[in-house]
């Protein structure tokens, strides 16, 4: 029974964690590309 | 004089001595290496490491070997870089110099994908804590612990399993030799992602998800975006689980140096020599690990047992969240990239590239696959950084 908690703990902390810490990048990178288009930037692409 | 020539001569024999007497788990373990060179060189296995992994299984296992003794050349190349991390992070700065983050940046909600293609990790921890009470050998309380070691394999990314398995392995709480049962099923699963996903992929898709074409991606990132992506990420990682931050500030240092161009000498040593002098001795001490007598215990099948899982469903995940999309955009996202949400780059990304084109022959997945691949490799790391400090804060961490 413990180890089905622990099981079910880290399936739902970490899979939602993950999944939220990654839609929360996205987010950031989804900003700072609309911030900084790459026409603005005239800088050589990489 | 006579008694020094037996001496003398029975010295000669003893290796074949041992391996008639004693020698059965060796001989089996010669022959598994035997086989990893035929699928490193015949095959082109991951043969990287395969080949260093199958060398080092080789040495370890000839009769009376000290390789992995004390002071032992392997045991020397186990504790200088697999016993404190070092190889695993270093050749995590050579994978963040070599990747290309732009398809990602691109299209940022490609990261999702990264993300729900690390469900098998979750999944078969769950798995694993259930089973594992029944197999004889494990210690009950470290149930845990080995769970979360096989479930790593689902991180689809060898590095990171070593990693995780090898703290728990510093700790006394697996052994040693699960370290290396591990990173060959992690590296051997991620060698037939292109045999695992494709029936998964039909499976779990209709024909007319699988014909669906997807306007092309321009790819055109700013200088800025890319400079910041790698920094960005740190920080996050470093506020929401610091316990990965070697994880991934290793791959994000990597991926900084390129993109910043500041430091091309740092940049060329960590593509080429440093990743290459520590997947050779990572690859070595690992096999080492793979000793007749420590390595052939039913743990060992079970790993790569449910390590085939893991990869299943990190496929599953994928191509569910893939699913959803489809449907949520009326029909305009096609569902098999999710299959590339692993971290196998660009392996899983060239996948679907031919999967989608074999159904429709206008249909040019790659850079939108590449999005979703490279999304893999930042999800991988960051559900170990999460995994982590999970673990940490419920005290499973402590010796």
């Amino acid at each position: 029974m413990e180890n089905l908690a622990f099981g079910l703990t880290m399936l739902l902390v970490g899979m939602g964690g993950t999944l939220l810490t990654l839609f929360l990048v996205a987010a950031l990178i989804r900003g700072l590309t609309s911030a900084f288009p790459p026409a603005e930037d005239n800088e050589p692409q990489e | 004089m006579l008694q020094s020539l037996l001496d003398g001569l029975g010295a000669l024999t003893a290796g074949l001595h041992f391996l008639a007497t004693n020698g059965g788990p060796n001989l089996v373990m010669l022959a598994v290496a035997m086989v990893m060179f035929y699928l490193a060189i015949a095959k082109g296995v991951e043969p990287l490491l395969l080949l260093p992994i199958a060398f080092g299984c080789f040495l370890v296992n000839l009769p009376l070997s000290e390789v992995m003794q004390t002071e032992g050349v392997l045991k020397t190349m186990y504790d200088i870089g697999i016993g404190n991390e070092l190889f695993p992070l270093l050749i995590f700065v050579g994978i963040g110099s070599m990747t290309d983050f732009k398809p990602l940046l691109a299209e940022p909600k490609l990261l999702l994908f990264g993300a729900a293609g690390q469900l098998g990790i979750f999944a078969t921890l769950l798995l694993a804590l259930l089973v594992l009470p029944f197999v004889p050998g494990v210690d009950p309380a470290n149930i845990k612990q080995t769970a979360v070691s096989i479930a790593a394999i689902g991180a689809c990314d060898g590095p990171t399993v070593i990693y995780v398995s090898n703290m728990f392995a510093g700790l006394g709480k697996i052994d040693t030799a699960m370290v290396g049962a591990l990173a060959v099923a992690a590296y051997s699963y991620m060698a037939l992602v292109p045999i695992i996903q494709p029936p998964i992929m039909r499976l779990m898709t209709t024909r007319k998800e699988r014909e669906v074409k997807m306007p092309s991606v321009e790819g055109k990132v700013s200088q800025t975006a890319l400079i910041a992506f790698p920094i960005i990420v740190t920080l996050i990682t470093g506020l929401i689980a610091p316990k990965g931050l070697p994880l991934m500030g290793m791959i994000m240092l990597g991926n900084f140096m390129k993109v910043t161009n500041a430091v091309p000498r740092l940049t060329k040593a960590s593509e080429n020599e440093i990743a290459s002098v520590s997947t050779l001795m990572l690859g070595l001490a690992i096999g080492g690990t793979m000793e007749g007598g420590q390595f052939l215990k039913l743990q060992t099948l079970l790993v790569f047992s449910l390590g085939f899982v893991a990869i299943t469903i990190d496929t599953v995940g994928g191509l569910l969240l893939g699913k959803i999309w489809y449907w949520l955009s009326g029909g305009k996202v096609n569902p098999l990239i999710g299959a590339a949400g692993i971290s196998a780059y660009p392996m899983a990304a060239r996948l679907v590239q031919n999967e989608g084109q074999h159904w429709n022959k206008h249909n040019f997945l790659l850079m939108h696959a590449m999005g979703a691949n490279t999304g893999g490799q930042v999800g991988s790391v960051m559900a170990a950084a999460i995994m982590l400090a999970v673990l940490g804060g419920l005290g499973l961490l402590t010796p």
